[in-house]
């Protein structure tokens, strides 16, 4: 594709679009992963709820995994987790390790 | 029918705005504008307009709910002075960048340290690279006209840009003069009603404002919203010549007296150039051809314009009502910079007057002009900028 110039650009930079965060992947900027345990998880969409992009997929009311693409890694589900029996569902771990 | 009053520049703007009765209006209190402001929130709690007042905690505060609020899709106002322009400083760029014609008076006065009410242009100067679009104004009448064109010119739909029209201090704010009010049918119809571009509130088409735009077209941005401050002289023009026709009161981009001829000129913005052009009646009868531009539209700069009016002469001196200090005053440095590409050029001087509210004197014009004429006669300049009206 051929990159915008400044006579193709809509006026004042307003997003002529709703929901065009979708387009805009940040997961590139994340320093821990949250990973997912789900022996531990009790399906209460805390993590869901918290997260502030969209990173926390659910479908049929049950949670699924991750979606890193979004994830920056600022670890609000982890810290928001109740887990089960003291055993978070949600771990912090480092990329790359 | 005009109708002739006596009132102030203050005043004056405040009833151009009545008569625009714009949607929404972000207001907080400055010297020496609150009594614009205040004489507004008289004719909302008078029922005269309709305005939804914004009663804000700070100018940055004023401003935020101004962009807000034209965002959404309104016609929006506020008015300001010094610090009070100084505490919006970031957010007129995000009017300016987002595209939102805010109309805002800005009454010209000095900048802290040390604390000054008094007129002078440093509040205005400092916020000239913002992106809004800057008309100055000599007197009450000026002030008022301009904050009428000022809607035509800002909400123009190849335009869409904030405007500041700018009186100075108490000199103008404060003081009563003669002037004409249009009718409040005349002016409604002049301006007409508010059109929208890309409203917020439009919930059929979403949209954002404000949105991260990094190194792959941050540039591209900047480039085309430079594109859109070219076109504003053309538009200024032309509601200036629609303006006439109701007003019967000519504006261009700027003002000449009796310049044609001059050998020797004077640059000078807002109402010292009133006192100017008394002086320079006396001078031209004693035989000393001098003249006058008063720049109107600042901000666009009308470089080529200016230059061509400028460059028959010898010498010219252009006189700045704010600093930079460890520079030249910023009008100067517009002018010079717009001289310097014609094909011939005055010799150039720079004279800062009349900060924090000193009196401009018919004798410090006197001066000006007869240090243009030796330096016209003798081809050379001694010191390129100086104070005048200054104590030893």
């Amino acid at each position: 594709m051929k990159p915008k110039g400044w006579k193709d650009l809509p006026p004042g930079s307003v997003v002529l679009e709703g929901g065009s965060a979708a387009k805009f992947k940040t997961g590139s900027w994340r320093a821990f992963r949250p990973v997912w345990k789900e022996e531990n998880c009790i399906h209460c969409l805390f993590c869901w709820i918290y997260c502030p992009d969209m990173s926390v997929t659910v479908k049929d009311g049950k949670r699924g995994e991750f979606n890193y693409d979004y994830c920056k890694g600022c670890g609000i589900c982890a810290l928001e987790c109740p887990g089960k029996k003291g055993q978070k569902a949600i771990e912090m771990v480092e990329e790359g390790k | 029918m005009a109708k002739v009053v006596a009132v102030t520049g203050n005043e004056a703007c405040a009833n151009a705005l009545r008569q625009v009765n714009p949607d929404v209006c972000g207001i907080y209190p400055i010297t020496p504008q609150t009594d614009m402001m205040q004489r507004y929130a008289s004719f909302i709690s008078d029922g005269k307009v309709d305005t939804e007042a914004i009663l804000v905690e700070s100018e940055h505060s004023s401003m935020s709910a101004c962009i807000g609020a034209a965002a959404a899709g309104g016609r929006v106002i506020t008015a300001t002075s010094s610090q009070g322009l100084a505490l919006m400083w970031e957010m007129l760029f995000i009017a300016a960048g987002d595209r939102l014609p805010i109309i805002m008076p800005v009454v010209n006065r000095a900048l802290s340290a040390p604390l000054n009410i008094h007129g002078d242009h440093s509040d205005a100067m400092g916020a000239r690279d913002t992106g809004w679009i800057q008309i100055w104004s000599e007197n009450a009448q000026e002030a008022y006209d301009n904050t009428i064109q000022a809607f035509r010119i800002g909400e123009h739909m190849d335009i869409r840009l904030p405007v500041m029209v700018c009186q100075d201090g108490f000199i103008i704010s404060h003081s009563i003069e003669r002037m004409e009010y249009l009718e409040d049918k005349e002016v409604k119809d002049f301006v007409g009603p508010y059109k929208n571009f890309l409203p917020l509130l439009d919930l059929e088409k979403p949209k954002s404002y404000g949105p991260l735009i990094l190194t792959d077209l941050y540039h591209e941005y900047k480039r085309a919203q430079h594109e859109v401050m070219t076109k504003v002289s053309a538009v200024t023009l032309e509601v200036a010549k629609e303006f006439e026709k109701l007003s019967g009161r000519k504006y261009g981009l700027f003002e000449t007296y009796r310049l044609e001829d001059a050998e020797v000129a004077i640059v000078i913005l807002n109402s010292a150039a009133g006192t100017t052009k008394d002086v320079i009646d006396d001078f031209r009868a004693k035989g000393i051809k001098a003249g006058l531009l008063k720049p109107r539209l600042f901000r666009p700069f009308p470089y080529t314009e200016i230059a061509d009016a400028l460059k028959h002469t010898k010498a010219v001196c252009v006189m700045d009502r704010a600093d930079s200090f460890g520079g030249y005053g910023p009008l100067f440095m517009e002018v010079s910079s717009a001289l310097y590409q014609a094909d011939s050029r005055p010799l150039m001087m720079n004279k800062i007057y009349g900060l924090g509210g000193r009196d401009y004197l018919p004798s410090h014009a006197a001066q000006v002009i007869t240090e243009l004429d030796s330096i016209a006669k003798s081809g050379s300049v001694k010191t390129v900028k100086e104070y005048i009206g200054v104590r030893e």
